[in-house]
């Protein structure tokens, strides 16, 4: 790339960058392999990876296009699409690093200036130390206090408390009192020990933050992809592609056999079958002809056909769903942290005692000075420091060995919502199942060597869902293609070609029940191969694993009521069967009035507002968009035994929660009435402070260990 | 006590140019991609041309 570069300096006038997502890209080879690419085309200045982001950022001539830039990704076997044009999330790591930084030099210089005034420095040799400890500490505190102080103040103008309150006066009040002794040349000034306070409890707020990021970068990379749009036919015949977001009614769109259509419409021309398994769950495709209606997210399966735009943005069917969603995350919203809810307690608690501290001792005739500096201290040594990493590090913890099985967590609150469900609804098709047609293994197995590396050879010539999933599934079985000649492929009865002579044809049975492909070759019988939609692997042992944790499931599927029969007796699991997006929102609702904590599985966009609404959600990763975005996690295996094994971690991280909230309070009683009686020093508050930290953190690598 | 008038300010000056670098590195985007940094380096750069 550096060679390109040089190359096109000197001519060069104005660059553009485009940002390309490939979510493929997941090692040094793709990486190499994408810049390399890119880099070799002529105009292309740099193209440079982040594999984080799964992106790559090109500096390219005007000349050169986007879709010149996707095609050559292509041909090297990598799918790129242009980022959708919404606003960058930005990181939530970003702006915690700086004070982080700030803290951790401010600490550690602070620290070493008090380990000589604890070893007995005294006189000028004291008052310079701390002197020296205000220079450095007072600025750092005031720039590395500002995300809590600021979440603090938000909380306070609306009348409610948080983590960050305790935290806030007692940071502010330490740093004032520690200034008033070092200008008035006390004996003991708290810089250390509240740095040390701002850096535990940011390198907490980072864990939490980096965790959010990971798995927002994971799931994103698929989301960012830019949205679906049509080739829109001109009344003069000429074609162009329009994103979505342009259509308008009336238009007329050509749609592909094997493309989504992105708008309501009616048919115009042609005639095809539809599979609306996305936006209903029903798994038979949907026969449709000239007049009649189609919807949205719907894949045309057969033959190419031109719809008239009837409803396109706010008024198609998925705009529905999305509105139903927006409602149901509303109870969602709702939820407490569990860190906030101990802070509930814990503020009034620690605040209460500093009073009660600075009372008593007036009372017992101390000046007010030494009754300050005691209250003072009480709230230091109480500052939920292990408090503050007792969450963040044990979800961090648990996310990551999550995220090595291939689930992605999205954030920790999930993990928390996720321990406590006692119920599961799962949907059929494409979460039970995997929601695409697969080759049946035993007419696969009847054909012949020959007949293989024909069906394969001309299965790889279409982009015919059938097609493709034959052709993956003949490839898997170390199948070669052999050379044909002529190949046509027919819209709506199939691939023709001449092998060595011979007439071999692919396509649709004379007799067809069900989904099936015909392989005829001249001279031969005609060889029929089925496609049903199967169970994903380990299913059985997954619900055996669910049932084991008393997590009871249920099917809740859009399918027809004889598809999902079918299921409900292999599996043995209760079943509801034609539900819309609706229904399934509303079957929620009612197990969680009956109190029930539920557990939605699913991956269409008529799962959409039901995952929205559940107290948990799992979406496959071969969910769509909105499955995707609305889940809490998304898994990125075939195997069903993500959902126990999501549910086992969240179990066990609320268990290292618990534990680490016995050891903080645990730690508390014990320093908590030793500060009451003014015994504590800022020597004795640090190795405290330190020590409960580190004890909650080891507590929490536990949970590090690879899931089952 | 004349060495620690020396000292100090060495230590601290020494501190700071840590942050400093730190701060430079935050703002080149020197932590955008950890994950690519980290397989960055196993990148063959110089392939034979076949």
């Amino acid at each position: 790339m550096t060679r390109a570069a040089v190359q096109d300096c000197a001519v060069a006038p104005a660059r553009t960058q485009s940002v390309l997502v490939v979510p493929a890209m997941h090692c040094a080879g793709c990486m190499a392999k994408v810049e390399r690419t890119l880099g070799q085309i002529a105009g292309v200045a740099s193209a440079r990876v982040n594999l984080t982001a799964r992106q790559v950022a090109v500096v390219h001539d005007p000349a050169v296009t986007v879709p010149d830039l996707v095609a050559s990704l292509a041909h090297v076997g990598f799918e790129a699409q242009p980022r959708a044009e919404s606003a960058e999330p930005v990181s939530a790591v970003r702006p915690l690093l700086a004070p982080l930084a700030v803290a951790a030099f401010a600490c550690m210089n602070v620290m070493l200036l008090s380990v000589s005034v604890w070893s007995g420095a005294d006189g000028a040799t004291r008052a310079l130390f701390h002197w020296l400890s205000a220079a450095i500490g007072v600025p750092a505190i005031l720039y590395a206090g500002q995300p809590f102080f600021a979440s603090a103040w938000r909380a306070v103008r609306h009348f409610s408390t948080n983590m960050d309150v305790p935290i806030t006066i007692g940071v502010i009040l330490a740093t004032a009192l520690s200034f008033y002794e070092t200008v008035t040349g006390g004996k003991e000034a708290w810089f250390d020990g509240t740095l040390m306070l701002l850096l535990f409890l940011l390198a907490g707020r980072a864990l939490d933050a980096m965790m959010r990021d990971r798995a927002r970068a994971g799931v994103d990379a698929l989301l960012r992809q830019a949205p679906g749009g049509a080739t829109v036919i001109a009344a003069d015949g000429a074609a162009a592609w329009l994103a979505a977001t342009d259509l308008v009614p009336g238009m007329v769109m050509r749609v592909a056999a094997g493309e989504r259509i992105a708008a309501d419409g009616t048919i115009v021309r042609g005639a095809s079958r539809f599979d609306q398994s996305l936006l209903t769950g029903e798994s038979v495709p949907v026969p449709a002809d000239a007049g009649q209606a189609v919807l949205t997210g719907t894949l045309n399966l057969d033959n190419p056909v031109d719809v008239r735009v009837t409803a396109c943005g706010e008024d198609t069917s998925l705009a529905e769903i999305a509105r139903l969603m927006a409602a149901a995350g509303q109870g969602r919203s709702r939820y407490v942290r569990i860190a906030d809810r101990a802070s509930r307690l814990y503020a009034p608690a620690v605040h209460t005692l500093a009073a009660l501290t600075l009372i008593g001792w007036l009372l017992a005739g101390a000046g007010l000075h030494h009754a300050l500096v005691i209250a003072i201290s009480v709230l230091i040594i109480t500052c939920p420091c292990a408090l503050g990493l007792a969450v963040p590090v044990a979800q961090v913890v648990a996310a990551g060995a999550l995220m090595r099985r291939g689930i992605l967590v999205k954030d920790g609150s999930a993990l928390e919502r996720l321990a406590t469900v006692d119920r599961a609804l799962i949907d059929k098709t494409g979460t039970l199942t995997y929601g695409r047609a697969q080759p049946d293994p035993a007419s696969l197995d009847a054909l012949g060597q020959n007949e293989a590396a024909i069906a394969l050879s001309l299965a790889s010539h279409s982009r015919h869902p059938l097609s493709l999933a034959l052709a993956q599934a003949l490839a898997a079985r170390d199948m070669r293609t052999v050379p044909l000649t002529d190949v046509v492929e027919t819209v709506g009865s199939g691939l023709s070609a001449r092998y060595g002579g011979q007439l071999v044809t692919l396509g649709r049975p004379a007799r067809a029940d069900g989904m099936a492909a015909a392989l005829s070759i001249a001279g031969e019988p005609v060889r029929v191969i089925r496609f049903a939609d199967h169970l994903r692997p380990d299913w059985c042992e997954a619900l055996a694993r669910l049932a084991a944790m008393h997590v009871p499931c249920a099917i809740l599927s859009g399918d027809n009521a004889a598809a999902v029969a079918e299921i409900a007796r292999t599996t043995g699991l209760p079943a509801r069967a034609v539900a819309s997006p609706a229904d399934k929102q509303a079957a929620i609702a009612m197990l969680q009035r009956g109190g029930a904590k539920v557990l939605m599985v699913g991956d269409g966009m008529n799962d959409g507002p039901a995952l929205a609404a559940a107290d948990a959600s799992i979406a496959p990763g071969t969910a769509s968009d909105v499955g995707r975005q609305a889940a809490d996690f998304v898994f990125t295996g075939d195997s069903l035994l993500a959902l126990p094994r999501a549910i086992a971690v969240a179990r066990a991280t609320m268990r290292v929660v618990w534990q680490n909230f016995a050891l903080a309070i645990g730690y508390n009683l014990l320093a908590v009435p030793l500060a009451m009686a003014g015994l504590v020093t800022p020597l004795v508050a640090a190795v405290a402070m330190s020590t409960s930290s580190l004890v909650v953190i080891a507590n929490s690598l536990r949970l590090a260990r690879t899931p089952r | 006590m004349t060495s620690l008038a020396l000292l100090i300010p060495i230590a601290l000056f020494m501190g700071l140019i840590g942050l400093v670098a730190f701060f430079w590195a935050l703002r080149r985007g020197q932590f955008s991609d950890l994950d690519g940094a980290a397989a960055r380096i196993l990148i063959e750069e110089d392939e034979v041309e076949p």
